[in-house]
């Protein structure tokens, strides 16, 4: 009957939202009164999760599953949820836990709640707090079926520490076809991405061209922080699609989104919403971005970044 | 090769969100409707498929005679044949049974549906139907290449894009990539002239019962005014990042 948590690990670390679901799935065995397990694939130190209040943890090592795959990776966390029994599962937000879900649903039967922001407000009926209408609006939903699989939005519940320890087990699912095989990857490992950054540092096409990216980089590696951009400048060819947040694009739920010449369009400004904190710095005092953020600077960026990268590495210096 | 492309029926990008009887319901007074964006992406390329590889299109809605508009758009833009399941999009899992079984029902090689749904954004349909079908599936899919039965995919990841190579039959969780921006297409009027003769088969529902529930909606609290930080005075923000928000 123990709450199930998938924690999804990468070259054998936990990635943070790993221990951020894991925080949810305590949250869920308290209000049910039972105990948390965790399923980590090719994980090197599964102790850290105990942590986060995991019990035990159910530990695959199979070199099958090196490389990401959803049938393969939903076949073995159904195989341990059936193994312990549990009524409720929970993933993350990544890209590879929602790709998985959907065929986890379907295995176990269960109904799935994604990109939810809080703990259930009560387990019976089974009510969750879900982000929908892309940040402009939260879903109450309820999950009706026997089973339950919750997708927790990231960075919203946050790590939640513990004092606990966590005992660990071999688990040896059996692997299905894959169906599709992975030929290559193109990933900078160097990079934070947007979907783990805490700070997000954005530009729009006030920045010109992009031959001015330079002092955005530069902004993004004093604060260890992912760029991104607006849609035109994605459009445009400036920056890959890859860095375009928003409706059309990713989602972002940093602590802090620093918006550089983005005049903030409905569109863009409901991707970003969920993040904490936002600063914009624009020339235009009408632009919209104003109005959603926290913080403003009027002025040309030009200007701005440059100072700002000279004000935080002295910060950064004292620290 | 017959291609299903899954069309959701949802608000315009620039809508206002508002809620009716009591929070409980998507207000649709004054709100344009359009094909969800990451599903006409997916529509494109299967016009593609169709003008350079001779393959057939299908549409496909779950929803009720309001969304036949999308639908007749759909068709100006190119697709063959329209089809509705007539009954009201209510949960993911219900709306992808009713489409698992329109595409076993049309034997279709290729389903194209967007990653999701710009209005509920449960990102979950397009995976179900190929766990209902039993089909192979990408999500996230930027990138796709058929040749005969193999398939060539590329999915955007957390920092970065993957190649994968796979069969069909095959179901793709689509977005921007598939095709670009300035590749949509906007009808014309011997599109929109040809559309209304093309066929749109309403099918009655599968009975399904709703493994989740919408029970009401909640809007952002309003935020607070902007604190403006002179441009010549930057320490100052560093330090209301540091001390008042306490995020650096």
């Amino acid at each position: 009957m123990s709450v199930l948590v998938y924690t999804e690990s990468e070259k054998g670390s936990f990635k943070k939202t790993a221990l951020e679901v894991a925080s949810y799935a305590k949250a869920i065995a308290n209000q049910l009164g039972t105990t948390v397990t965790a399923i980590a694939i090719n994980a090197d130190d599964v102790s850290t999760l105990g942590n986060y209040g995991v019990d035990k943890v159910l530990s695959v090592k199979n070199a099958q599953l090196d490389k990401f795959n959803a049938n393969a990776y939903a076949a073995a966390i159904k195989q341990a949820a059936e193994s312990e029994s549990s009524k409720v599962v929970v993933v993350s937000s990544s890209a590879d836990s929602k790709y998985l879900a959907p065929l986890l649903a379907v295995g176990l039967n269960a109904g799935y709640a994604s990109n939810v922001v809080e703990a259930p407000s009560n387990t019976s009926p089974f009510t969750v707090k879900r982000s929908a209408f892309t940040n402009k609006a939260f879903e109450i939903a309820q999950i009706n079926t026997d089973v339950k699989i919750v997708g927790v939005s990231n960075n919203s519940f946050g790590l939640v520490e513990n004092s606990g320890s966590a005992s660990a087990e071999d688990f040896s699912p059996s692997i299905p076809e894959l169906g599709v095989t992975v030929e290559s990857v193109d990933k900078a490992t160097d990079k934070v991405t947007i979907a783990d950054a805490e700070i997000v540092v954005s530009a729009g096409r006030g920045l010109k061209g992009p031959e001015n990216w330079g002092m955005i980089e530069e902004l993004a590696d004093v604060l260890g922080a992912a760029t991104a951009c607006s849609k035109p400048v994605s459009d445009l060819g400036w920056r890959p699609h890859s860095e375009h947040v928003g409706q059309t694009g990713k989602p972002v739920a940093s602590n802090l989104y620093i918006a550089i010449g983005i005049s903030g369009a409905i569109q863009h400004l409901a991707g970003i919403n969920a993040s904490k904190v936002k600063v914009v710095i624009n020339t235009d005092p009408e632009a919209p971005f104003f109005k959603a953020a926290d913080y403003g600077v009027v002025g040309d960026a030009f200007q701005v970044v440059p100072e700002l990268i000279e004000k935080l590495k002295a910060f950064k210096a004292q620290q | 090769m017959k291609i299903l492309v899954c069309i959701s029926h949802v608000p315009d990008t620039t809508s206002k969100i508002n809620f009716t009887d009591g929070d409980t319901k998507f207000d649709t007074n004054g709100v344009q409707f359009v094909i969800n964006p990451n599903d006409e992406f997916g529509l494109t390329r299967a016009m593609w498929f169709k003008e350079k590889q001779g393959a057939t299109v299908s549409v496909v809605n779950v929803g009720g005679a309001e969304t036949e508009p999308t639908l007749r758009k759909a068709l100006a833009i190119g697709a063959d044949a329209a089809i509705r399941v007539n009954t009201p999009a209510t949960d993911a899992f219900s709306v992808a049974k009713q489409l698992a079984k329109v595409v076993k029902d049309g034997g279709y090689d290729l389903v194209i549906a967007g990653r999701e749904s710009i209005d509920y954004n449960g990102g979950m349909v397009p995976g179900m139907i190929a766990g209902l079908t039993e089909a192979n599936f990408v999500n996230n899919c930027i990138n796709l290449e058929v040749d005969g039965t193999s398939a060539k995919a590329i999915r955007e990841i957390d920092g970065g894009k993957e190649t994968v190579s796979t069969s069909l039959p095959l179901v793709i969780g689509g977005q921007k990539g598939l095709v670009e921006e300035s590749d949509l297409r906007i009808p014309n009027m011997r599109g929109i002239m040809m559309a209304r003769q093309k066929p749109l088969t309403v099918v009655e529902p599968i009975d399904v019962s709703a493994e989740t529930t919408s029970v009401s909606f909640e809007k952002p609290i309003p935020k607070g005014a902007v604190t403006l930080v002179s441009p010549d005075n930057l320490d100052e923000l560093v330090s209301l990042l540091h001390n008042e928000a306490k995020v650096i």
